[in-house]
Order: structure tokens, then sequence, then C-alpha cells
């Protein structure tokens, strides 16, 4: 009977202890950064060349789902910068956890309809999107919330064949060919894909904040960076509007 | 209980630590799950349209998902174990890689297979207009795919350990092949059959990547459970806790039901 007392408790105390180390983990020269999946591809870009310029410190990008970064920060990830693709979220973020300082524009995006390259269906319009397989984003993410208000301003009823989890997801299907067209933010246009402009009236300025969690040096060098010249050109580069 | 007691053998101290560091790694993420569930709110959850049709969904296709898997996967096995085929070593190697490729890898070949611009699935929407992608038979697809290699490689394994003797002298009393598969082949691999649809099942009813890459997210259609709880986990993690935490119920219902009624000897029961 003792022995197997003891032997539940031994696991129980590894544990913890394991726990407890992990905890202490993170180190000065790894700079933990969560941003929205539509910086994917800017972020590893502006990752390399930050570390090409700062050889010393690593930059780690998690990009998901705005929402799921605040979610995973709520449970207590270790993040040094977050940026989210709207404001909604990074208010979620602030009330969640200690900030350093408030948070600042980093870029803008707005929304086109994806449709397959050379538009094959012809797509010239919002109105277009109620006679082909559409795939939208779901609205409890920000492009979803967006993609919504733009076909509520355009008055089109569209039924779409899919409620995706990310962006990113919806230009894929319209790249594999699976949907006919997508609304998703100018930036996710890949060489697949073509944009088809929304109208400017029913056009979103989805607002990308940017905030500092750990006060650190690395961290400050990181926003100076990206805020800067050089992060201003990448951002450009990739599409995006600069505030 | 003396008897039993009395006749299990001695476990050496490292087995019974190491066992017990694996069950506790096992168990803390379920005890996370219950401490962090608001509890106050499953009315709620049992109220709101979407949840019950997830629910009702991931129920649906499940079985309908092992109901294939049973109607596809034994003769499989049956080809597998017993027939002199070519090509059983690579069909086995192709069931064991589907268990283990990543689901959303899955679901990519199933668009390039069976999508609208697929292999089989172009030719298919141009002769006859169906596409199946973004369907509810999407869903069971991606299930089927993922879930099924378990029966196979399960029944597949058990058939190949069975001693053919029983077989045998069923055939001499005259029994068709047919006769002597039911009666004499089925009963013996019983636990490894049973062992083999409960896990099929259960894959199929936590199916997630495969699901939302080929057949998306759609409530009431394609919108299973896994995935609205991912998809809650963006905006409401009171609900994706429990929504994980109904799913852990009905899978311990089921799982535990069956363990009552038929399963003794593929479960725990001692022999």
């Amino acid at each position: 009977m003792h022995r197997s007392r003891w032997s539940t408790v031994g696991p129980v105390v590894a544990i913890a202890l394991a726990l407890a180390v992990t905890a202490c983990g993170s180190s000065d020269d790894r700079l933990v950064v969560f941003a929205a999946s539509s910086l994917t591809d800017v972020f590893e870009r502006l990752e390399s060349d930050f570390e090409a310029e700062h050889p010393a410190i690593d930059v780690v990008v998690n990009a998901a789902g705005s929402s799921s970064l605040v979610a995973q920060l709520a449970e207590g990830a270790p993040v040094d910068v977050l940026v989210t693709a709207d404001t909604d979220t990074m208010s979620d973020a602030v009330a969640a956890t200690p900030t350093i300082g408030e948070p600042v524009t980093l870029v803008r995006n707005g929304l086109v309809i994806a449709v397959e390259r050379d538009n094959p269906l012809g797509i010239g319009s919002l109105g277009d999107l109620a006679d082909v397989v559409v795939v939208l984003a779901a609205p409890q993410v920000p492009a979803g919330a967006y993609s919504r208000s733009i076909l509520a301003c355009a008055g089109v009823a569209v039924d779409p064949v899919s409620l995706e989890q990310s962006v990113r997801s919806v230009a894929s299907k319209v790249a594999l060919g699976e949907a006919d067209a997508g609304l998703v933010y100018r930036t996710d246009i890949s060489d697949d894909l073509d944009a088809v402009e929304i109208p400017a009236e029913c056009q979103v300025a989805a607002e990308y904040p940017i905030v500092l969690l750990d006060d650190t040096p690395a961290a400050r060098q990181f926003l100076a960076f990206v805020t800067g010249a050089d992060g201003a050109r990448v951002l450009a580069d990739e599409g995006f509007e600069l505030p | 209980m003396n008897v039993e007691r009395r006749a299990r053998p001695g476990i050496p101290v490292p087995v019974v630590v190491l066992g017990s560091l694996g069950a506790v790694f096992f168990v803390v993420p379920f005890v996370g799950l219950i401490a962090r569930a608001p509890v106050r709110s499953i009315p709620d959850l049992f109220a709101d349209d979407g949840v019950r049709a997830a629910l009702v969904l991931s129920l649906v296709t499940s079985v309908i998902t092992t109901g294939f898997a049973i109607l596809l996967g034994v003769p499989i096995a049956w080809l597998l174990a017993r027939s002199a085929l070519p090509g059983r070593r690579l069909v086995r190697a192709v069931c064991t890689v589907s268990m283990v490729l990543p689901p959303v890898v899955a679901g990519v070949a199933l668009f390039l297979a069976l999508g609208r611009r697929g292999v089989i699935g172009g030719p298919l929407d141009d002769a006859f207009g169906v596409s199946l992608p973004f369907t509810t038979a999407a869903v069971v697809i991606a299930q089927l795919f993922v879930a099924m290699p378990f029966l196979v490689l399960t029944v597949d394994a058990a058939l190949r350990a069975l001693d053919p003797a029983a077989e045998e002298a069923a055939r001499t009393l005259g029994g068709s092949e047919w006769y002597v598969f039911l009666r004499v082949t089925v009963p013996s691999i019983r636990p490894a059959l049973v062992s083999g649809i409960v896990l099929t099942w259960a894959r199929a009813l936590g199916e997630f990547g495969a699901t939302i890459t080929f057949a998306g997210s759609l409530p009431g259609a394609t919108r299973t459970m896994p995935l609205a709880t991912y998809l809650a986990l963006e905006n409401d993690t009171d609900q994706a806790i429990l929504l994980s935490l109904v799913l852990v119920a009905v899978s311990f219902a089921v799982l535990f039901g069956l363990r009552e009624r038929w399963v003794g000897a593929a479960f725990g029961a001692r022999p």
C-alpha cells in the first residue's frame, strides 16, 4: 500500500518540477513575435532582415489567426511583441495582459475578391459572387467580420460553401480551384490568384496594431526596426499601406 | 479479491514509477479541461443551434464512416492477410502511411483526387455535375481516409496471427469459404475486430485536419465538433472548453458503454 502511494506522488512532483523549469526558460536573446496570419510572409522577411542586422538576437515568429494569438497570450504564452489584424482583438489582448506602452498602427490593409489567375469566370464585382462557389473567412476572425460588412454594404446575398478558420485557407481554396472566389486581404493575393477590386464605398480599413509586451532591448530594437524606414520598405513591398 | 492479488505477479518498481508517470501525463490534460470548464453555462451551450448541429453532425458522420470502414476495411484486411494478390505490401504500406500522414496533407490529397480539378473529381464534375468538396459526403470521405486504416491494420494483424486449424476443420466439414469466414473466422478475431471498429469510430469522431481542408467548415453541413471547437477558440474560450468536454464525455460514454456490453476481451478485462 505504501509503495503505491509514493508511486503516485513521485511523478506529480517530477511533472511540477518540469513545468517550473520550462516556465523560466525564456532568455534575452530570443525574441518571440506573435503576428496575425495575414502577416506570415512579410514577417518572415522582416525576421531575416532584422537578424542580419542583429546576429545575437533570434527572432521567433508565431503566425496564426489574431484571436488564436490573443487566446494563447491569455493562457500565458511568453510573447515579446504582438501584432493583430484588427483593433478589436488588440483591445482584447490589452485587457488580458499588461503591455509596454500603447499599441500603434503598423500598417493598413484592404480586402479584395480573390479569383483564379486570369479570372476564367470573368468575375467583375461583388454582385457576381451570388452566382459562383464562394468561400469566406468565418465571422469570428477579423477577415470574416470585414467580409460580412463589405457584402452587407454591397447588398449582395452570398451563400458561401465554407466559412474558414483563417483568411489564408480562403486564399488556398481559391488557388486550388475548389472555390471560384473568396474575400481576402490584398496582401494574400499570391501568384496563383488575381484580385478584383472592391468599390471604395464598401472597402474597409483593416488596421494592424503592434504592441510591446516585454520591456527588453531586443524587443525595443525590433519595434524600432519594423516601424522604421527598413521595415516600411519591406511592408510596402509586400503590398501593405503605411499609416 | 485475495485470490486475484496473490495471482498477480510482482511488478518492478521502475515499471510502476514510469507507468504512473505516463498515466498522470494522460490524465492531467483532462483534469485541466474539467477544472477550467464553466459548468454553469452548459445549458446555454445546448441552447446554441450551432453547437447542437455540430454534435449531431459529428455523431452521424462518424457512425456512417464506421459503417463504410467495416464494409470496405474488413475485405481489405482479408485480402491483405489471405490472398496472394500482387501489391499487398504496397497496400499495407499505404494504409500505414495514411495513418501517420498529417491529416491536412490527407485533405490536400483528397482535393487532388476528388476535388473539382481532381483526377477523379474533375471528370465526375464534368460528366454529372457532382462536386464532393464542401459537402457532408466530403466529411465522411475525409474521416474514412484517415480512420479506416485503424480497422484494416488491426484486422489484418489478427487474421495473420490466427491459427488456421479451426478454419481448415470447418472447411473439411464442407463449409463454404463465406460460411467459414462468418462463423469461424470472425468470432475468432472478434476482440481485434471490435477494437478496430472502436478505434476507427473514435478517430473519425475526432477528425479535424482532413475535414477542415477537404470539406471546409459550414454550420450544419460540414462543421463537426472538432472544427466548432477550434473556431470557438478564436473568440469564446469558455465555449471551446465546454465543446471539448462534450466531445470527451461522448467518447467516454460510448467507449465505456461498449466495454460493458461486449468489448470485454478487447479492453481492460483480463481473459
